[in-house]
């Protein structure tokens, strides 16, 4: 199991995603450059947070055209996990891998801290490890993180349970309270139809030591780990 | 040999519009033996500017302690640089980028923070986090601002804050705290002061020392634009007027995401092996680094022009030369290996041009497609200008009395109105909704982000250690007593640093002052660098590095004198971080006093009337300010410091919170905010008047909290440090704060209703829902 963290021109998690794969959870992992379009035999991509190009016109609009991003587009395809943190996220959206798109925090300013998330579905590579409706505390950190999509994409997404994560309260409720950016349905995370491409807003690799304040995130990084070992003790049985 | 033809020729008046003394003039004559051309005289101007030659305060900077045995490289590089094991350095350094922040807030702020990003990571050193010192005008009306002049300063601090936030979260670098404080005189000069911390392995360091004859000059980073020009002459140097607003072109322009690029890039560049030397081009642009690179390494640096990269089309020499254009480096390469450090900037998207190189004979040549556009002794230019030793002289102090003192109330009196009232001072109020607005935590090192504790804690992941930073300085007690002042504030970040669980090992300044052309303003000046110095032996934490900013006043009033000092502590376990709030019901309050015995200190009468009319709450309350910031005790200071080291290293408390602005009642109620549900019972007595126990703000004093099991090993710590530990009062799980005073309750509320108040007041104040 290895994963590849791919490394744009302004990402700056992209080394954060690389100590809590490569140091706390002792898994094989590599950068790849986004010029690269060579992924290295990775079982699994993160298209990490940060800035990419400045995100000077429209988050991720630019790092899309990555020539890493043809390759990472033919993995999906072929039914390669791929995760979006936050810019990364972004990215997706722009790619037209995940659906919808990001807006201005409703309170138009960047906001950093701990926030809590609702799983809303397990059976996913990226949530198989949790628990359906615990609460994670995760993260956030970002200008942009206001996901927004119209009625009938929303409508798509809940019927093939797709939302992944949802901003909730400290207790639970994900109503306006708990939402800090004005996202649609107080969606923090999504995946595609086919399940192997999630994006979402908060950022699991901050949250992976007590020491961090959280280690909740680690639920993410060890459901990916689990469902390729499953796979691919599937595919050699 | 001849210089260019210029169009300009140069006459003592025109020396006079860049701002250089009829003396300064002739100085220039001498050493060249002839007139400078316009070219010349530009590149003289900025370098003998106040802002990069310090000419009227080198003859104090002098007294700062600047040695320790962990210091590797004090003042003079682009930041300090101390040891911290493992191998490892630690540079960092502070820079005010006061007046472009007024003139345009949200730019003056990121430039600010770039440039100092650029000192770190030009010696070689990755930055792992950034603190900003901010002061600002009254952001509500009061008697002294008006509600128009209120409505001005809450922009100044938007735009300020969002350029702090858009820079560093860009760039991805933690802001890992700072201060923020609000008082009249900075309202038409705030103070902006950015520090940034970045770690490298101690034989990876490098300097901006142009060596070997005929190695490579290599610019690297962001095109030379028409931004900036004379920024550090006549911006950063002249006091503001009512036309200062046409200063803007004056101010840079920042791009992180090219900063960014460039650090990795020259972080990369660096590993090759082929960098000689490197220096970031901040102030003065091309032509410090150029002059500044060779008289280090005596050498000459000659360069043409032509092969800049510019974003302009018919730029001037004079113009290149000095342009500030942000994110830009200069590098020296071991010659023959230019195309390995090339490849790098390359690969990064990054223009990188060999524009010269080093010489013999100390010139500095600048060439203009091969014509010789000037030509200066660089060291003379660089370390010989003009130094002043400026007349000082102390003002009359107006005659106070105890009838321009706080008035206490009367023992027994609640006090509670009041204490609330505190917390929801700006400068009291917490300042999260300024902190939530910049990324605390990337690079996942942060154990103890902005509040958490009385220092920002960051860890670093290849060793067991940490490093802890805070920064302070109070205007109002410099203004009462500059000497005083100064070493509170060196004694106050210190022990912020301590109550992380630190050890203080080197200090970092930044000092904000009027005009030095002003005697008073040069006793202030003097009688600062008097007191930082004394309380940095004291305390030791040797000065290894920071700027002096003058000419901070506008309409010839000058700003409160504020030295803001960074104190960089060391905690040798990264897993004992303590922190500010209470964790458990029943765990016993102590407040530990390095004077010892802690009835001993307390003032009564006058002398209490007189230190206390310096308080924030005293300010808040009564709207006075006056008499004389609390006495200092720089030997209880080290004790406490040492105890606070000891404990946090046995792990024998819970939490740590020290006592300053708004004084114990403050540190109790921002302990009780930590964790839901807690709340405190305390008992106090003493001969001072309550309001004097609760909110007088008298140093070397910290708020711990123990398990009752741990009580006696705290004790036996305490005394074996000569530290009064008194008990106080309890952690109680009830969610209420009550403080008894000599029997009677002075102070009873609802934590809750406490908090709200402290963490939504600066927003309200901001009128932001």
């Amino acid at each position: 199991m290895k994963f590849g963290v791919v490394v744009f021109p302004g990402s700056n998690c992209d080394h954060d995603a690389f100590h809590a794969i490569g140091h706390v959870l002792q898994k094989p992992v590599e950068f790849i450059w986004h010029q690269s379009e060579d992924l290295h035999h990775c079982d699994a991509i993160i298209l990490p947070g940060g800035f990419s190009y400045g995100d000077y016109l429209r988050t991720g609009a630019i790092a899309r055209f990555s020539p890493v991003m043809k390759s990472v587009e033919k993995f999906a395809n072929d039914g390669g996990l791929v995760l979006g943190i936050c810019n990364g996220f972004q990215i997706l959206l722009e790619a037209g891998l995940l659906p919808g798109a990001m807006m201005r925090n409703a309170g138009l300013r960047f906001i950093c801290k701990h926030v809590h998330i609702r799983v809303e579905e397990t059976n996913t590579p990226f949530t198989c490890a949790a628990e359906k409706g615990e609460i994670l505390t995760i993260p956030i950190a970002h200008s942009d993180g206001n996901y927004t999509c119209d009625e009938a994409t929303l409508k798509d997404l809940e019927k093939h349970h797709q939302v992944l994560f949802r901003y909730t309260t400290p207790g639970g409720k994900d109503d306006a309270a708990g939402n800090p950016n004005g996202s649609t349905a107080n969606i923090a995370g999504i995946c595609n139809r086919a399940r192997n491409v999630a994006g979402l807003m908060p950022h699991p690799e901050r949250a992976v030591e007590e020491v961090l304040d959280s280690n909740d995130g680690l639920l993410i990084f060890r459901s990916m780990i689990e469902a390729v070992v499953n796979n691919t003790a599937k595919a050699t049985a | 040999m001849a210089t260019a033809p210029t169009e300009v020729k140069v006459t003592p008046e025109i020396a006079a519009e860049h701002g250089v003394t009829q003396e300064e003039y002739g100085r220039i004559q001498k050493i060249l033996g002839r007139d400078p051309n316009i070219t010349e005289l530009g590149i003289f101007s900025v370098m003998w500017s106040e802002h990069c030659s310090y000419k009227s305060s080198k003859v104090h900077l002098k007294r700062l302690p600047t040695r320790g045995k962990l210091v590797v490289q004090g003042p003079g590089e682009n930041a300090g640089v101390v040891d911290i094991g493992d191998g490892l350095v630690a540079a960092f350094k502070i820079e005010s980028h006061n007046h472009p922040s007024y003139v345009e807030p949200f730019q003056g702020a990121t430039t600010g923070v770039g440039g100092i990003l650029r000192d770190i990571f030009t010696m070689g050193a990755r930055p792992i986090a950034v603190m900003d010192s901010l002061r600002f005008g009254e952001i509500t009306p009061s008697k002294t601002t008006n509600e128009e002049e209120a409505a001005k300063n809450r922009r100044i601090l938007d735009g300020v804050v969002r350029g702090v936030g858009s820079y560093g979260n860009c760039f991805g670098v933690p802001t890992v705290g700072g201060e923020v404080a609000f008082e009249p005189c900075y309202a038409q000069n705030p103070l902006v002061n950015a520090l940034a911390l970045g770690i490298a392995r101690k034989e990876e360091i490098f300097l901006a020392k142009a060596k070997g004859i005929g190695n490579p000059v290599i610019y690297v980073g962001a095109k030379t634009g028409r931004d900036g020009i004379h920024g550090a002459s006549l911006l950063a140097s002249a006091e503001f007027t009512e036309e200062s607003q046409q200063k803007r072109p004056n101010v840079q322009v920042g791009d992180p995401f090219m900063e960014k690029l460039l650090l990795e890039a020259c972080l990369e560049a660096m590993k090759t092996g082929a960098v000689v030397a490197i220096q970031d081009m901040g102030a003065a642009g091309l032509t410090c680094s150029t002059c500044e690179m060779a008289s280090r390494g005596g050498t000459g640096i000659e360069i043409d022009l032509a092969k800049v990269p510019q974003r302009e089309t018919g730029m001037t020499p004079y113009e290149i030369m000095l342009s500030e254009s942000q994110e830009r480096m200069l590098l020296v390469a071991e010659k023959g290996r230019e195309q390995e450090v090339l490849a790098v900037f390359k690969k990064w998207g990054l223009d990188a041009m060999v524009v010269g190189d080093v010489t013999d004979g100390g010139l500095l040549v600048v060439k203009d497609h091969g014509k010789v556009a000037a030509q200066i002794p660089a060291h003379p230019l660089a370390e010989e200008g003009p130094i002043y030793n400026r007349p000082v002289a102390e003002p009359t102090p107006g005659k106070e009395s105890e009838r321009d003192w706080f008035p206490f109330s009367a023992d027994g009196t609640d006090l509670t109105a009041n204490f609330t009232k505190l917390l929801a001072s700006p400068t009291i109020a917490s300042k999260r909704w300024i902190t939530e607005q910049y990324d605390s935590m990337v690079r996942t090192n942060t154990l103890a982000g902005p509040g958490a504790s009385d220092a920002a804690v960051v860890r670093i992941k290849e060793t067991k250690r940490a490093l802890a930073l805070a920064t302070d300085g109070n205007g109002r007690w410099c203004q009462l007593n500059p000497k005083v002042g100064a070493m509170h504030a060196v004694a106050e970040a210190a022990r912020n640093v301590a109550t992380s669980g630190a050890r203080p090992i080197a200090a970092t300044n930044c000092l904000n002052f009027g005009s030095p052309e002003k005697p008073e303003v040069m006793w202030q000046f003097s009688q600062a660098i008097d007191g930082v110095g004394e309380a940095c032996v004291a305390l030791g934490t040797p000065i290894t590095g920071g700027n002096v900013s003058f000419y901070n006043e506008t309409l010839g009033k000058s700003i409160y004198p504020t030295p803001v000092i960074g104190i960089l502590g060391l905690l040798e376990d990264a897993t004992r971080v303590l922190k500010v709030g209470f964790r458990k019901a029943g765990d016993v309050i102590l407040l530990l006093d390095g004077a010892g015995d802690s009835d001993g200190r307390q003032k009564t009468g006058a002398k209490a009337a007189q230190e206390f009319s310096s308080s924030e709450y005293s300010k808040t309350i009564a709207g006075i300010v006056a008499g004389e910031p609390p006495a200092i005790d720089l030997v209880a200071e080290k004790r406490l410091i040492d105890c606070m080291v000891a404990l946090a290293e046995a792990g024998t408390i819970q939490s740590a919170h020290d006592i300053s602005d708004g004084g114990l009642a403050v540190t109790l109620a921002e302990s009780c905010f930590g964790a839901s549900g807690l709340g405190a019972e305390t008992k106090l007595n003493g001969a001072a008047n309550a309001e004097y126990a609760l909110f007088g703000e008298s140093g070397a004093r910290v708020v711990v909290s123990v398990s009752p099991e741990k009580l006696a090993a705290v004790w036996t710590t305490a005394r074996q440090y000569g530290v009064g530990a008194l008990e106080i009062g309890k952690v109680t799980g009830d969610n209420a704060l009550r403080i008894e005073y000599k029997g009677h309750g002075v102070v009873s509320a609802q934590v809750p209703t406490l908090k709200d108040i402290w963490a939504y007041s600066l927003e309200r104040h901001l009128k932001i829902q």
